[in-house]
């Protein structure tokens, strides 16, 4: 079961930008790329826990902001030839608002 | 006995309803038609050709009472239904007459929004949806003004319409690129440039505040930042409300539109509704193509056949003679999408459709539309595209083959084919040149002149060469920006400056990136020619910046910022260092350091507390050192004649009012000074970007030193005797790298390309080329010499804190 948290109004995050969300279990990065779509990410790099909120957003991708990891915003991998994943949360724009899905944010935290 | 059906709307859906209603079964029903409008269904739609004058409003009547007589269809046209009463099952006419009906069909459309700006209800002030707008808009000619408010489909072909008959027209849109529902940036740019063309002036991310008049009449829009757009008339065009009050007051189940099922009934089961008043499953409708699906299906149910409404997916064309603009699907990025782009400059055309498993999803097209069915057919099917994918892009007549081999195309092209645009050089020319002796690009270009103006056809240029050459061709290997463009930063500067382009999109189409919104390699180099070169006409794109200049602050290995507030020349105070301690000591700052460049960096500061931070030194006076920035860092300097045994002039007065002129201006790549008053130089100039050494009669300047990864000592550029002299020089150098060198290139790599001596021939030899840069770098410094952290503080604050906290959830 999911049940959607209603975060923010979309426009309060940048487009090509992001702001991030804080949990109990860290903080999450929440990104909007050109055309509006919303992704949900922790916000460390695996690499050396690059903070990816502060990243360069591009396409679907964010650039780590220390050592310039491209990662996807899709699916959490880093793109070859670098290696590792990044966790990923269900997010989505309702009414032009940001929604998070609290069932996740709370596993996370479990966990 | 038949049944009685009354219609209330006479608009395009329910007209589309009675045609299948007497076509399938004329006998069916008695059919009494109200509308509000004085008229009866026309084609809505084309009061856009009435209004560009390319049609006339007879053309456009779908049905003429000739057809309604032979239907049988009793009109009461110019008469609305103001009251249903659904347990008598009546209506009541505007006159009063109240009529029975066995069935009834909502077919009232929607309500143009009107935005409850002051003024909204002056004369002067319409909306876009009826005969009478459109007869209000072709009275504008020549000599009047307009405004449109909304760069969506609708406001577009009112402004176009109205330009083409000579009225001037300005477009005020509040997002950053036209038609933003339906066009990606990219398609948004071409649209805005072919709009432009046309005479219509465009202007984005404007935000209306006031309509102002002048005795109960419009006389010009006021917007935000208080620009007043003068006009005769103004035209609102910012969407549309289905029109629900009816159905709402007779109490039918009502949410955005009329809640229908898929048999297009609503809550009453004698009550249809079709049209843009209804609301299906969640959704409303504002085009033709479902509305005719709803007809169709509501016909089926007056007629007791099956039949169900299905959401389709949608496309749209601009009706703007000129702009041939198409957009079908989705094409937001998500989920396991990919992207594949097609840019063709030359003929301005762009093409992007957004693919998800093999399978097309979404299209946005602009200049070439031919294939648009074709496309709109694949996403429609959800064929998979897998085995076509590499050539999809290109349409329907390069499917079934090969795959494209360039080469192979460029070797097919017949000698008259052009290849340079610009100078109408054509390949049997190149070929013929080439033959000649010009093996190179560089020979090819001074013979012919192809690929010489904007370079865009650098590319086939080469293919021309090695079409011809074979294997004695090598094909030079310049370095392109990044993996999104195959020019390099030198091609890109070029056609920002002849190309004049303003908009990082304009680049994107015109150099035909190959990605939609470039990376972090290309963004940051562009956002910096686009401001460098067009510091007016341009506005500076934070989201392209890396974070310590997107943040204003560097950021460190653990996430932590730095904070160094500029100390003009060394110089300090007991006043700054006190605010300076006692920031550190409110913010817990772990580390206070001295920098190699004469100042106080305190390290290891929260992201959250920077705006509260810059807040108090700068109640201290003190503004950004820029200690992050590719602009303007330190100005070192001695002590000089205030109290130097040796000092030959004010060395310390002298740097700080180069720093003080030449703070907050971006460069390439960061720019350092120095001013030592004599040469034993111990403010270390000699190892800067521009470095100054005092002498008994005047002063030494220098260019191109650095201490960083190389180290370089000054060349001299010039010794001069005043102040003054020091001061235009060493701006005009400063605006002649930022003019032309490579991002990321420090002054002595620029010096190493171009030639000191070409330097000097500008800013030495030419007082007037000097003059003029160091107007131009003037104009910048109007834009850009702010205090970022002032302007953050005021304006920011609120970026740097979390978008929530949830942290303070109760836990499950
Ligand atoms: C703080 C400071 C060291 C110090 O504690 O003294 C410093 C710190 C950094 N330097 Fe530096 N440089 C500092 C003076 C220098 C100097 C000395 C000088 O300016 O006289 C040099 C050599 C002179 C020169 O630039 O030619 C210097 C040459 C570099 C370079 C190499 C540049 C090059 O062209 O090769 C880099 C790397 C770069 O910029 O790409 C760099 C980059 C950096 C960065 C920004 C590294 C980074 O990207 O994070 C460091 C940021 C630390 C921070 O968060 O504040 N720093 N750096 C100095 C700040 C000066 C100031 O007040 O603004
Ligand atoms: C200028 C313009 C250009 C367009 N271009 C396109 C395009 O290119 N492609 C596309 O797909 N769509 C386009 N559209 C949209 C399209 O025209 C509409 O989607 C369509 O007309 C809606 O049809 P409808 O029958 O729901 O409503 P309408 O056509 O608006 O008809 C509703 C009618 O009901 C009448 N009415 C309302 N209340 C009452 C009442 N109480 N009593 C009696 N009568 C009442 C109204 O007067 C109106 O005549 C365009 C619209 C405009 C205005
Ligand atoms: S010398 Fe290297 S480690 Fe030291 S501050 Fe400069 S960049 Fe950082
Ligand atoms: S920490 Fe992200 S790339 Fe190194």
């Amino acid at each position: 079961m999911s049940d959607w948290i209603d975060i923010a109004p979309l426009n309060d995050v940048p487009r090509r930008g992001a702001r991030v969300v804080k949990t109990r279990a860290g903080c999450v990065a929440v990104f909007r790329t050109a055309d509006d779509s919303v992704f949900a990410l922790d916000n460390t790099c695996p690499h050396k826990k690059g903070p990816l909120a502060e990243g360069i957003v591009h396409g679907a991708a964010v650039t780590c902001p220390l050592h310039n990891w491209v990662i996807s915003l899709e699916t959490g991998r880093v793109k070859a030839p670098d290696e590792g994943q990044v966790t990923t949360y269900p997010a989505r724009v309702e009414n032009g608002r940001i929604l998070l899905d609290g069932a996740f944010l709370r596993a996370r935290s479990a966990a | 006995m038949r049944q009685k059906l009354i219609v209330i709307g006479a608009g395009m859906a329910s007209g589309r309803m009675i045609e299948h209603l007497v076509e399938t079964n004329p006998d069916a029903y008695d059919i009494t038609l109200f509308n509000a409008e004085p008229r009866g269904n026309y084609n809505r739609i084309m009061l856009s050709p009435v209004l560009s004058g390319e049609k006339t409003y007879e053309e456009i009547v779908t049905h003429d009472d000739a057809w309604y007589a032979a239907h049988g269809v009793t009109c009461r046209l110019g008469e609305r239904v103001d009251h249903i009463d659904r347990a008598a099952k009546t209506v009541t006419a505007a006159n009063g007459d109240v009529l029975p009906y066995d069935k009834l069909v909502f077919g009232t459309g929607s309500n143009p929004f009107i935005i409850p700006l002051p003024g909204h209800d002056l004369q002067g002030v319409i909306a876009y949806r009826d005969l009478e707008d459109t007869q209000r808009m072709m009275s504008m000619t020549s000599g009047n003004k307009v405004v449109v408010i909304g760069g969506g489909l609708l406001g577009l072909e009112a402004a176009a319409g109205m330009a083409a008959r000579g009225a001037d027209v300005t477009v005020v849109h509040i997002m950053g690129h036209l038609m933003e529902r339906q066009l990606d940036e990219a398609a948004g740019y071409l649209l805005r440039k072919a709009l432009v063309d046309k005479g219509i002036t465009v202007r984005c991310s404007a935000n209306s505040k006031e309509i102002l008049g002048e005795n109960g009449h419009v006389r010009a829009l006021l917007l935000d930042d208080g620009t007043e757009l003068p006009c005769d008339l103004l035209v609102m065009a910012v969407g549309i409300r289905p029109n629900t009050k009816l159905a709402a007051d007779s109490g039918l189940a009502v949410g955005r539109g009329i809640h229908v099922d898929d048999q297009m009934v609503t809550s009453d089961k004698d009550i249809l509704a079709v049209g843009e008043c209804v609301e299906h499953n969640g959704a409303i409708f504002g085009l033709v193509a479902p509305l005719y699906d709803q007809a169709k299906v509501a016909a089926a149910t007056l007629l007791n056949e099956a039949a169900a409404f299905e959401q389709k997916e949608l496309s749209t064309k601009l009706k703007v003679t000129g702009c041939d603009l198409f957009s079908a699907g989705d094409f937001a990025e998500g989920e396991g999408r990919e992207d594949i782009v097609f840019r063709d400059p030359g003929r301005g055309v762009y093409r992007r459709l957004v693919v998800e498993e093999n399978r097309i999803v979404g299209a946005v097209m602009y200049g070439d539309t031919a294939d648009s069915n074709w496309f709109f057919g694949l996403i429609r099917d959800k064929t998979d595209i897998a085995e076509m994918r590499e050539t999809v892009i290109f349409g329907p007549a390069y499917q079934g083959g090969a795959p494209l081999d360039p080469l192979a195309a460029v070797a097919a092209l017949p000698p008259e084919a052009e290849i340079c645009g610009c100078n109408g050089i054509c390949k049997g020319k190149i070929v013929e040149a080439i033959e000649g002796g010009a093996t190179d690009l560089g020979a090819v270009r001074a013979v012919t002149k192809a690929s010489n103006s904007c370079g865009t056809c650098t590319g086939l240029v080469e293919q021309v060469l090695a079409v011809t050459l074979g294997d004695d061709f090598v094909l030079p290997t310049a370095q392109p920006i990044c993996g999104c463009t195959d020019l390099t930063h030198e091609d890109v500067r070029r056609m920002i400056k002849s190309q004049a382009l303003k908009s990082m999109a304009a680049v994107w189409q015109e150099c035909a990136w190959k990605t939609v919104d470039g990376c972090h390699v290309c963004r940051p180099a562009l956002n910096y020619y686009l401001l460098a070169d067009w510091p007016i006409e341009y506005k500076d794109d934070p989201q392209s910046r890396f974070i310590n200049e997107r943040k204003h602050a560097n950021i460190q290995k653990d996430g932590t910022f730095s904070v160094v507030p500029r100390m003009w020349g060394g110089i300090t105070n007991a006043r700054e260092l006190r605010a300076i301690a006692d920031a550190a000591d409110k913010y817990n700052v772990p580390t206070v350091k001295v920098t190699g460049g004469q100042r106080i960096d305190l390290l290891g500061v929260r992201g959250e507390d920077l705006p509260a931070m810059w807040a108090d030194l700068n109640a201290a006076g003190m503004v950004s050192g820029h200690a992050y920035s590719k602009g303007l860092r330190t100005v070192k300097t001695c002590v000089g004649t205030d109290h130097c045994r040796f000092g030959t002039q004010d060395s310390t007065g002298l740097g700080i009012k180069l720093e003080k002129a030449l703070w907050g201006s971006w460069t390439p790549h960061k720019v350092k000074m120095g001013v030592s008053g004599c040469p034993r130089n111990c403010a270390e100039a000699t190892c800067k970007d521009v470095g100054i050494v005092c002498v008994d009669s005047g002063y030494q300047i220098g260019v191109g030193g650095a201490a960083g990864m190389d180290l370089k000592e000054i060349q001299p550029l010039a010794q001069v005797a005043t102040e003054e002299e020091v001061m235009a020089l060493t701006i005009a150098f400063v605006q002649l790298y930022r003019e032309n060198a490579k991002y990321l290139d420090r002054p002595y790599k620029f010096i190493a390309k171009v030639g000191l001596d070409w330097i000097k021939e500008r800013i030495v030899d030419d007082l007037s080329e000097r003059a003029a840069l160091v107007e131009r770098f003037g104009v910048s410094q109007s834009v850009y010499q702010i205090d970022p952290w002032a302007e953050h503080a005021q304006t920011k604050a609120e970026t740097y804190q979390p978008l929530a906290n949830l942290t303070l959830e109760a836990a499950e």
